[in-house]
């Protein structure tokens, strides 16, 4: 029988595996999302300025929303487009 | 009491002193009833994401204070009549709110970090 290390797979295993994903705000113990910096809040709009889903994010729910309320205060506030395109 | 934040936007055709005037204007009104200013940050002339009244740009102001909550219905009333002021947004503060802004006020006048003091 074939031992483990003579089978030659096609592509190594590990391509399949998904990593695990994380809510950045809990594992940095971030507690306020600022509405005023647009730096940190590009992370969660895609190039058209549209907001992340939370799959994509992997935020926490309540983070998420967090985020969601801080980006449309940007938006209210010109700080962020409410749509653009080729916004990074 | 409070805590509050209001970043508003006047129009760039403003000359300067009647920038600082408008400015004056709502900082006064905080003062008269009641309300302790905390922290006024100038941001100066930004560009605007999108245009607003058909101007791309606009002085941005932060006005960070303490009221008692009747106090923002008159406060955002006098922002309405005042057509040189194109958008503003009052948000209060929650406890996390509160640490983050005293953070950054604490960085932005150069005190030193509480741990590093």
């Amino acid at each position: 029988m074939a031992t483990h290390e003579e089978i030659k797979f096609l592509n190594s295993p590990k391509i399949g595996l998904q990593r695990k994903k994380y809510c950045r705000f809990k594992k940095s113990g971030i507690k306020h999302i600022d509405y005023k910096d647009p730096q940190f809040l590009f992370k969660f709009i895609n190039d058209q300025g549209k907001l992340l889903p939370r799959r994509l994010t992997g935020n926490s729910l309540k983070f998420q929303r967090k985020i969601s309320q801080a980006v449309k205060k940007a938006r209210h506030l010109a700080i962020l487009p409410y749509v653009t395109d080729l916004l990074k | 009491m409070s805590n509050y934040e209001t970043v508003f936007i006047t129009t760039p055709v403003l000359s300067n002193d009647e920038y600082t005037r408008t400015v004056k204007k709502y900082t006064d009104l905080v003062e008269k009833n009641g309300g302790t200013l905390v922290q006024k940050e100038d941001w100066g002339i930004r560009q605007l994401a999108y245009p607003i009244q058909k101007k791309t740009t606009g002085f941005y102001t932060l006005l960070q204070f303490e009221a008692d909550p009747q106090f923002i219905k008159k406060f955002e009333v006098e922002f309405k009549r005042d057509e040189s002021i194109m958008r503003f947004l009052t948000s209060k503060f929650d406890k996390h709110g509160l640490a983050y802004a005293q953070q950054r006020r604490d960085k932005l006048n150069g005190k030193p970090r509480k741990t590093e003091a």
